[in-house]
């Protein structure tokens, strides 16, 4: 017990004072995932709205790729990601391994199946009726799909904040194609590897606990939103 | 003949091997209301969404102000036209921003909206919900904010795809006249599909009834009505009883026709030799036991039955007799039904009016 209050007592000083190495890898770690959230963002949507509304010769067996992608475990993104950048690998004259940017592709490719796989349940609940109702009043293509982005926002913004969480808090790939490199590539997740490895606690639990705020913070902003829609239910009249 | 505001040619719509809808040519005129009937099924809605641009045909060609309707021009055509559907399909917002949201999508400026769907919110009697959520309405209320949404943008047709069908009678009756009024004085242009043929005999200036994708008769409604041209359609709009005949003999303005059971006199120009169907209406039939003196009984035209199935009908009673080979329905009003005590198995007698027979030629 002795262990864990005096670890959690040096975290909160560590913290309090604003440690530069601190400060610096949640910084990194913020930039990174964001990053990658957005491009996964930009992928995802539209891959996800196609599956939803349009059918075509492939699309259980794109369906099913996608569900399976969602699940995908962090490790083995980070082991192919890490051989097609390897000096010998496909990739490699572009020497991106240990990188920020190796990290961003992987993040990205752990993200976008779950931004997929979200939005297309969050069109797939939306009235299947609807479009054509759009049209029906003069809705053009943009317009349409605009309009229906909006009608699906709050399970379109679980899909986003499900993305980001999916990749803040991961440690494999992150590890294999950054390389923990101190002032490079270390992130939150990477770092607490790293200090509970050298027997550091304090410093570990300091950094798990910044990682743990920011998913708290992420969910907290989502639970307020729908939140917010629930107070404009009606009054009994 | 007023200008064809919307013309359809020689229209074919197949899902894979499935035909939906087959026809030749149907026109919607400047400011009448056409009625589209059929069971379900029939392709109605189909054919709506045709008609509303939101679905191209396998083949066939539509055309709007005597141009073509084509895939590049549809956005601008929509923009002219109005659709309401069996759903009212609001957006999770208020009963205002829903019922702007067309005028919206044009990019009218937020002073015209509001004075565009103000006056219809009022007219429609929602004035009241305008900052209500769209879900927390009523069937009958959404219904009227999907009208009003439809009417602010003051369409040059308007397309109704059985709006009033999941809702509870006097709610149903209530927007039905509601509606009666406002297209009698706007003069919109409606394409108003339904299964109800009493909805269709209210709205309708003219009316087509489709049934299995085909379009089998086309005209003022009361003709439709009055006059069906054939047997799907003379069942569909109610002829239940439809008795096979042949005529015995015939001038000019009548003639006897002989049937398994009888003969009936019928009005017309017939020959001598002519095979035919007798139709009639369940409430052109009157129903007596025999030897009881019945409200009809100097009606010419008389056969005898025996009563299968007596069913209350609304205010009426539902009697569905055999005479013979035919089968015939009657529909007899309560009082009557309980001054003459007609039950299952009794022998009765079915009489009608000359004036009644809607003759159906067999071909």
């Amino acid at each position: 017990m002795e262990l864990i209050w005096e670890g959690i007592k040096h975290a909160g000083l560590l913290l309090l004072s604003r440690d530069a190495e601190v400060l610096g890898i949640t910084l990194f770690s913020l930039q990174v995932s964001s990053a990658a959230t957005g491009l996964s963002l930009v992928v995802g949507i539209p891959l996800g709205m196609l599956l939803a509304m349009k059918r075509f010769p492939g699309h259980s067996l794109a369906v099913s790729i996608i569900n399976t992608g969602m699940g995908l475990p962090p490790v083995v993104v980070g082991l192919f990601v890490t051989i097609f950048l390897w000096r010998s690998g496909p990739l490699g004259f572009m020497e991106l391994l240990y990188t920020p940017t190796a990290m961003i592709i992987a993040q990205v490719i752990i993200a976008f199946p779950i931004v997929a796989g979200l939005t297309m349940a969050a069109f797939q609940s939306l009235n299947p009726n609807l479009p054509l109702q759009l049209l029906g009043i003069g809705a053009s293509t943009p317009q349409l799909l605009w309009l229906l982005c909006k009608e699906a926002r709050l399970p379109l913004l679980a899909a986003i904040m499900a993305g980001f969480g999916g990749v803040i808090s991961e440690v494999g790939a992150s590890m294999m194609v950054g390389g923990n490199i101190r002032g490079q590539t270390r992130v939150l997740t990477t770092a607490t590897v790293l200090e509970t490895g050298k027997g550091n606690f304090e410093i570990a639990i300091a950094l798990g606990l910044i990682l743990l705020v920011l998913t708290f913070a992420v969910n907290l902003l989502l639970t307020h939103i729908q939140q917010r829609e629930q107070i404009r239910w009606p009054k009994p009249s | 003949m007023a200008e064809a505001l919307l013309t359809l040619r020689d229209i074919l719509v197949r899902y894979g091997p499935t035909t939906i809808l087959e026809f030749s040519s149907l026109s919607v005129h400047a400011g009448e209301n056409l009625a589209v009937i059929g069971p379900n099924g029939a392709g109605k809605s189909t054919l709506l969404r045709l008609m509303a641009q939101l679905q191209q045909p396998t083949q066939g060609k539509i055309y709007f102000h005597d141009r073509e309707a084509l895939p590049s021009n549809g956005l601008a055509i929509r923009r002219r036209m109005a659709s309401v559907f069996q759903e009212p399909l609001l957006l999770n917002a208020s009963v205002y921003d829903n019922a702007a949201l067309g005028l919206r999508l044009r990019g009218l400026d937020r002073r015209s909206i509001e004075g565009r769907v103000q006056p219809w919110l009022e007219r429609l009697g929602i004035e009241h919900l305008r900052r209500r959520r769209a879900r927390s309405l009523s069937g009958g209320e959404a219904q009227r904010t999907s009208l009003a949404r439809a009417l602010a943008l003051d369409p040059e047709m308007l397309f109704l795809d059985e709006p009033f069908s999941p809702l509870d009678p006097p709610t149903h009756e209530a927007l039905l006249l509601d509606l009666q009024r406002i297209l009698r004085e706007t003069g919109i242009t409606t394409v108003f599909v339904t299964h109800d043929r009493d909805e269709a005999f209210m709205f309708g200036d003219r009316t087509a009834v489709l049934i299995g994708g085909k379009l089998l008769q086309t005209g003022p409604t009361m003709e439709v009505f009055a006059h069906p041209e054939n047997l799907e359609v003379a069942q569909f709009i109610g002829f239940d009883t439809k008795i096979p005949g042949v005529v015995e003999s015939a001038n000019e303005q009548s003639a006897q026709v002989r049937f398994n059971g009888g003969y009936a006199q019928v009005f017309g120009d017939f020959q001598a030799g002519e095979e035919l169907f007798l139709c009639l209406r369940p409430e052109d039939i009157a129903v007596s036991l025999p030897g009881v003196e019945g409200p009809k009984s100097s009606a010419g035209n008389q056969l005898r039955g025996k009563a299968l199935k007596v069913t209350p009908w609304g205010a009426h009673y539902r009697v569905a007799a055999a005479c013979g080979e035919n089968r015939l329905v009657a529909l007899i009003t309560k009082p009557a039904f309980l001054g003459r005590k007609i039950a299952e198995g009794d022998e009765i007698v079915a009489a009608f009016e000359a004036s009644a027979v809607h003759v159906i030629k067999r071909n």
